[in-house]
Order: C-alpha cells, then sequence, then structure tokens
C-alpha cells in the first residue's frame, strides 16, 4: 500500500487539458447546455473513433444519464474541453446530448409545485 | 443503473448571484453536494486592463471556477444550483448561465449593497425571476427587507428577505421563496 510518490503536492495533470483534444477549440459540442444530459446510444464505436480513458468515463457516466455540467466536473476538465470530447462521442453516434426539457418559457405549474414541495421535505 | 428512465428527465437551473465573498458557496453547500466547475475562457479585451496582468503579459485564457450543486428532487427531476462568478471580468460567463434559468438568487449583503446591483440590473434587463437574500453576518446591522427593497430601488413584486445561508433551513427558504416567485411569474404571464 505505498502510496505514489510525486515531488510536489499538486503535480497537475500529465496531460494538459487542450492537448486531450488536439487543441481544437471549437466543435458541434459549442452549444451543448450545461444541464443537458447526455445519453447513451448503445451503437458500437466506428474504428475511426478515439475511445481513450475520458471517452470510455464519458460513456459510463452517461449510462446512468448525466448532465454536460456533471461530466466536466467528473472528469475535472474544463467545460470547453468536456464539450469538444461530447460533440466528437456524438459524432461518432455514440450519444446523444438532449436539451433541457424546459428551457423557455418557465416549466409548467405542476414541476415548479413539485420543487416546492421537494425542497421543504430536504 | 444501467436500467436509469431518460423519458423527459427534468433539469432545472437555479442560478445563485451576488458580490464577492458574499456567501453563494456557502448557500450551495447548505443545501447541495457541492463541487467544483471550471471552465477555461479566453480573457475578454475588456478584463485586460482592469486585470492585473504584471508578469503574465502572455496570459490569454483564464480558469474560472464556479460553484455547482445538485438537489434530486425525485427521479427524473433534478435542480442545479450554479454560483455565478462574482468578479465582473467573468460576466461574459453570465449570458450562458442565465440561459433557460429557473430564477436567480441576488445575495446581498447590507455592508456592501452596491456589490449586487450589477447582478439585478442583469436579472431585470434580461428578465430571469429574481429574489434578493440579504444573508446576515454576525456582527453586522440586520436591517428591514423593506428597507433594503427601498434602497436597491426594486420593484414591489421582487421578494425580498433576511436570510443565514450557513443555515440548511434558512438556505432551503430562500430557494423555496424563489421558485414561489418562479411560480408566480409563469401563472401571470399565462393569465
Amino acid at each position: 500500500m505505498s502510496k505514489p510518490e510525486w515531488l510536489d503536492e499538486d503535480p497537475g495533470p500529465v496531460v494538459r487539458p487542450f492537448a486531450l483534444i488536439r487543441g481544437r477549440t471549437r466543435s458541434s459540442g459549442d452549444k451543448f447546455d450545461l444541464i443537458a444530459v447526455v445519453v447513451p446510444t448503445g451503437a458500437s464505436a466506428p474504428p475511426e473513433a478515439i475511445i481513450g480513458p475520458e471517452q470510455r468515463r464519458i460513456l459510463e457516466l452517461a449510462e446512468e444519464g448525466v448532465t454536460v455540467a456533471e461530466v466536466a466536473s467528473e472528469l475535472d476538465l474544463p467545460l470547453g474541453v468536456v464539450r469538444v470530447l461530447l460533440g466528437d462521442l456524438k459524432d461518432h453516434g455514440l450519444i446523444e446530448v438532449r436539451p433541457p426539457a424546459q428551457v423557455s418559457p418557465l416549466p409548467s405549474e405542476r414541476i415548479l409545485k413539485e420543487v416546492i414541495h421537494g425542497l421543504r421535505a430536504l | 443503473m444501467a436500467s436509469a428512465p431518460y423519458d423527459d428527465p427534468v433539469a432545472l437551473k437555479i442560478l445563485i448571484a451576488g458580490g464577492f465573498g458574499v456567501g453563494k458557496t456557502t448557500l450551495v453547500g447548505s443545501v447541495s453536494e457541492i463541487r467544483p466547475l471550471r471552465t477555461e475562457e479566453l480573457l475578454s479585451d475588456r478584463s485586460i486592463g482592469v486585470d492585473d496582468t504584471e508578469g503574465v503579459d502572455d496570459k490569454t485564457t483564464t480558469t474560472v471556477a464556479m460553484d455547482f450543486g445538485r438537489i434530486t428532487i425525485r427521479d427524473g427531476l433534478v435542480v442545479y444550483l450554479f454560483g455565478t462568478p462574482g468578479q465582473h471580468r467573468f460576466w461574459f460567463m453570465w449570458d450562458e448561465l442565465a440561459y433557460g434559468a429557473l430564477g436567480a438568487v441576488v445575495l446581498a449583503d447590507t455592508r456592501r449593497l452596491t456589490d449586487c446591483f450589477p447582478a439585478i440590473d442583469y436579472f431585470e434587463q434580461r428578465g430571469t425571476p429574481f429574489i434578493v437574500a440579504v444573508n446576515c453576518f454576525d456582527g453586522a446591522e440586520v436591517h428591514e427587507p423593506e428597507n433594503v427593497r427601498i434602497a436597491l430601488d426594486l420593484d414591489p413584486d421582487v421578494p425580498v428577505l433576511n436570510c443565514d445561508v450557513r443555515r440548511r433551513s434558512s438556505a432551503k427558504e430562500v430557494l423555496i421563496t424563489l421558485v414561489e416567485h418562479a411560480l408566480r411569474t409563469l401563472t401571470a404571464s399565462a393569465g
């Protein structure tokens, strides 16, 4: 049970975040809402898809139905990087990114009443 | 876990705004499991010159950390809390955060009331339902909410309440007040 030895307390990531996405900052994932839900399609990866540890982790998380913000938080990567990774996975047909059911106008009265009730019960 | 239902999950977004050090992180942490969320952004022209960039001349991106909390109401109904970055130089992030938001809590500290003016202006202009929650700090004079309303020149329908965001029950009350306000806004616009 020896702990890995680091030279300093916080050595940072081994790979810089933007290297993961080969320096790209624009992708089909640009417009994903913070609370859009990531859902797996169940399709198998096409040969050109790059499925590294981050992509694999995203696919695992998607099984649980997570939001874009949660993926970023869970992977501890900046949102911009996560959006590119998600855009790639979507382009490869591996995930769907569903915009929030209620964006505009406000959600239904029934939902809001349910939220008020739920908050009281916390 | 693989069998989680995907049919119409509803995710709602509530923003927690206010000046630096007013208690946004504490509020999010009182009612939800708090998680960090970061984003790397290009520094806008506006922020250059405001920032102290001495010694970091080449720095054109900056990491913005936000507070992020999740409250599960039931399976398929989740409320997400986003603490908005307080510093003015991160204003460009607000449009994304505010898009589709149910509403916003503007946290105020009566000792530094002007700190929340920008947030109030922003939500008024956007038409986002918001409330003002006055965080009562130890040792600070407690003001009547009505006086705070006058000082902030708020519309009569904007709820103003005192709170202590360290207390879960108080933080809950703040969120409930906001959702009730959003509900009134909804029924008023429908009627």
